[in-house]
């Protein structure tokens, strides 16, 4: 199963909820044209809830911190919300679980952003 | 299933979808051979990602090149050859991805994660002049820490110069 990816807007958060597997292809390329889309759009504070994705390789990884880096530079913060246990072992690993904010919980997720 | 000499060798083809169809090959011979959950994953995102370095890295998504994947099932392991037809590299030429300064880079742990997943690892210069990557499992049952999905830690010796 590929990526499917939505969005919704939680107050002036973005939500993007994805499911499937971040790989490499269709998989990294949706998740580049969804976060760069709502760049375009001005939204730079974005959750993506990774709930639903069991498999990510080093291309989603890039992209993950791709998006990051490309928030960040519009000032703004995108935050993961709902790892599964493969992604979280897999960003312990590539020690990024540190450099991304993670949160298993919705509203605390929203509540964080200033 | 007794996997003494078991050799299965396929070419494919330079582009993105050779890496799924070489990731769903060897989990069907690493489920076959035994291999539990979390080591047929393992072994499938090393495939993957060292199919991924042929692609990308080693052949530079040229279709005109070819991607050469070999698994072998021996006594006491699996072992899997990657080999594209680059122009081959070093593994201490490659970045660590750990290091501070390339936490935020968006490649490079390709390698890194072959070398975590799988109990050895390696890269040679292949026939065609291209890197080849060697890197092997201990099949479960002779090894406890691989049986239960635990998997050590790899080695990693350094290519021929």
């Amino acid at each position: 199963m590929s990526l499917h990816a939505t969005h919704r807007d939680a107050g002036n958060v973005t939500v993007v909820d994805c499911s499937g597997k971040i790989t490499l292809g269709d998989g990294s390329a949706l998740l580049r044209k969804t976060i760069r889309g709502l760049l375009d759009e001005g939204r730079t504070h974005i959750v993506v809830n990774l709930a639903d994705v069991d498999y990510i390789d080093s291309s989603g990884i890039g992209e993950l911190v791709s998006g990051f880096t490309a928030v960040r530079g519009r000032s703004g913060e995108l935050k993961l919300l709902h790892l599964t246990k493969k992604v979280k072992d897999l960003l312990q690993l590539t020690r990024l679980y540190t450099v991304f904010e993670v949160y298993s919980d919705e509203a605390t997720a929203l509540s964080s952003f200033k | 299933m007794t996997p003494e000499g078991k050799h299965l060798e396929v070419t494919l083809e330079t582009q993105v979808e050779s890496v799924n169809l070489a990731e769903e090959m060897c989990l069907r011979v690493a489920e076959a051979a035994g291999f539990g959950e979390d080591d047929c994953y393992r072994i499938g995102m090393s495939v993957r990602e060292g199919v991924i370095n042929a692609f990308h890295y080693g052949n530079q998504e040229r279709p005109e090149k070819k991607i050469h994947l070999a698994v072998d099932l021996t006594s006491d392991k699996m072992i899997i050859h990657v080999l594209d037809e680059g122009t081959g590299f070093r593994l201490s030429d490659v970045p660590d991805p750990l290091a501070e300064e390339n936490l935020l880079s968006t490649s490079g742990r390709g390698i890194f994660l072959m070398r975590s997943f799988m109990d050895e690892f390696d890269v040679v210069k292949g026939a065609t002049g291209g890197a080849e990557i060697v890197m092997s499992k201990k099949l479960p049952g002779l090894d406890k820490t691989s049986a239960n999905g635990e998997g050590g830690q790899s080695s990693t010796p350094r290519p021929e110069a």
